[in-house]
């Protein structure tokens, strides 16, 4: 067989790729070593019940007829209508640090009313810092990275206002540890506070199935099941394609979604894994369903995302498991048209991969139950207890994370150094998805989209 | 393909890009990208369309050719003439 296109990973960048190739007449195929597609953002059943994995919100959340957005700009690319992705709006979020805490919902001006209110010596700053962001160009393909903690304190003086700032975006998109660039900084700052969160009523299935129809009805090929085994080069060019089932696939370009290194490596170059392209930062995460809504119990925000100090840690710690910060979303609490059949708590913490990748089988069970109940004891200290109302857990660790997306170190934000314009020592392969430096599941879908126009339209 | 034709090509072409713009009021000797809210991504998208279309090929380097709607339709007189209607 051969190819105009083989694209890598069928996750949100690989189809929203896959789309723009196929509806142009491009020869493509997506090629998906796990049973589904999703990558990054998936799901699975279980005793009935559907579970989203990755998806807590989906950011850059804009109203119908909203412009210049990378929500409209994205569906305009893929020729989809706004109401294909059946986004339902967030109530209300909230980042909580000892004594203080800023409420945001999907309009701005609440958030920059919570700002003045708390931190009413940081007013003007902050007004400053939004404009500042406002006029970045964060999609720029050529940029160089700049310090977010250097630029951010360059304008708010007030260092535990810069720690409530960080905790959210860093959690929602950073590969680096303790920083991050400002290009991804202004990306996440728009895409969750400026614009905002929402969730289709069905999770993330929804995104998935509309991006999976699109491909079909532009004549796309999906391999599920199909791992890469090698990408055959020759004088810096990709030929073809060694597909773990022995097949051969010719090609005149790819597209990766797999990671840069995951990538490079299958070129057959030796990377080291202390090389600093390998992404640290990975995470724990537990799902609890409820027998009631979860306002019932007094939760009534989408998304908290706490620190229980007045310094933020973002880095791999030395447990295997950090509870000192966390995320608590709560998918219940989205406008939707009706109510979820259930309630449902999602909790995540940065860990350790090493730590969870290293013990025997028994004890890696053993470990789960002991951190499932250590975070859930944290947790009901930032929100109230829900531990009576618990009818199912389950829980997912940075192994978890490596096992299913073939992720090195389980790093779901990739590596810490972005490749924006997508390219690659080899001459026609490129990379998209995290690695290229989009964040959230809008910025994959662009990511996928701009390394498609930019690579392999011509 | 009279010129008239390829004008109304263009027309259609931009529509479907930009379902939400009102063209209307479009001044066809001015840039197109003053006009109606059209980023670089659309903008490649004419391009694309014109390939697809009408399997008319506009190299990198002539993209500036197409900035207003009567460049458009003097780059694309020469290209389509003989082209059926479709």
């Amino acid at each position: 067989m051969s190819y105009d296109v083989v694209i890598i990973g069928a996750g949100m960048s690989g189809l929203a790729a896959g789309i723009r190739l196929a509806y142009y007449e491009k020869k493509v195929c997506i090629l998906e070593k796990h049973s589904r597609p999703g990558g990054m953002n998936s799901f699975y059943n279980l005793q009935g019940r559907q579970f989203d994995v990755g998806l807590h919100a989906i950011t850059n959340y804009v109203k119908k007829g909203t412009k210049n957005t990378p929500l409209s700009k994205l569906l305009k690319q893929l020729k989809l209508k706004y109401e294909d992705f059946a986004l339902c709006e967030q109530k209300s979020s909230l980042i909580s640090f000892p004594d203080v805490s800023l409420c945001f919902t999907n309009n701005f001006q609440t958030f920059e009313q919570e700002i003045s209110d708390k931190f009413p010596s940081q007013k003007d700053n902050f007004y400053d810092l939004c404009k500042h962001i406002s006029q970045f160009n964060e999609l720029n393909l050529n940029s160089t990275p700049v310090s977010a903690r250097e630029v951010v304190s360059s304008f708010i003086s007030d260092p535990l206002l810069v720690e409530m700032l960080f905790c959210p975006l860093s959690y929602y998109g950073s590969a680096k540890e303790d920083d991050m660039d400002f290009d991804q900084f202004v990306i996440m700052f728009k895409s969750i506070f400026m614009e905002g969160f929402a969730r289709p009523k069905t999770g993330v299935r929804q995104i998935i199935n509309v991006l999976l129809k699109k491909y079909k009805a532009c004549g796309g090929e999906l391999r599920l099941k199909t791992g890469v085994k090698h990408i055959n080069s020759r004088n810096g060019k990709v030929k073809s394609i060694t597909l773990t089932n022995g097949n051969v696939l010719e090609t005149k370009k790819i597209l990766s979604s797999a990671g840069y290194v995951e990538t490079m490596r299958l070129t057959g170059e030796k990377i080291q894994p202390d090389n600093d392209r390998i992404g640290k930062l990975s995470f724990v995460e537990t799902i609890y369903v409820l027998d009631r809504e979860p306002t019932e119990l007094g939760i009534d925000k989408a998304i908290i995302f706490y620190n229980d100090s007045k310094k933020f840690l973002y880095r791999k710690p030395d447990n295997m498991v950090d509870l000192s910060s966390g995320v608590i979303c709560c998918p219940n609490n989205f406008y939707f048209d009706n109510s979820l059949p259930e309630g449902m708590i999602r909790t995540t913490h940065i860990a350790n991969f090493d730590l969870w990748d290293n013990p025997s089988s028994n004890d890696y069970r053993a470990q789960k139950i002991f951190w499932q109940k250590k975070s859930l004891k944290k947790i009901c200290g930032v929100v109230p207890d829900f531990t009576s109302s618990m009818v199912f857990t389950d829980m997912f660790t940075p192994k978890t994370i490596k096992r299913f997306t073939g992720r090195l170190n389980g790093a779901v934000y990739g590596s810490p150094r972005k490749i924006k314009n997508g390219k690659t020592p080899v001459e026609n392969l490129f990379i998209c998805g995290t690695d290229q430096g989009f964040m959230g599941i809008i910025g994959a879908m662009l990511s996928g989209i701009s390394m498609a126009n930019l690579h392999a339209m011509n | 393909m009279s010129k008239e034709k390829i004008r109304e090509i263009i027309y259609n072409i931009i529509k479907d890009i930009a379902p939400d713009e009102d063209l209307s009021n479009l001044d066809d000797t001015k840039a197109i990208r003053d006009q109606i809210e059209l980023d670089s991504m659309d903008f490649l998208d004419i391009v694309l369309e014109l390939r697809k279309r009408y399997k008319v090929d506009v190299p990198e380097e002539d993209y500036p050719k197409l900035a207003t709607i009567n460049g458009c339709v003097e780059y694309l007189d020469p290209k389509l003439k003989g082209a059926c209607v479709s």
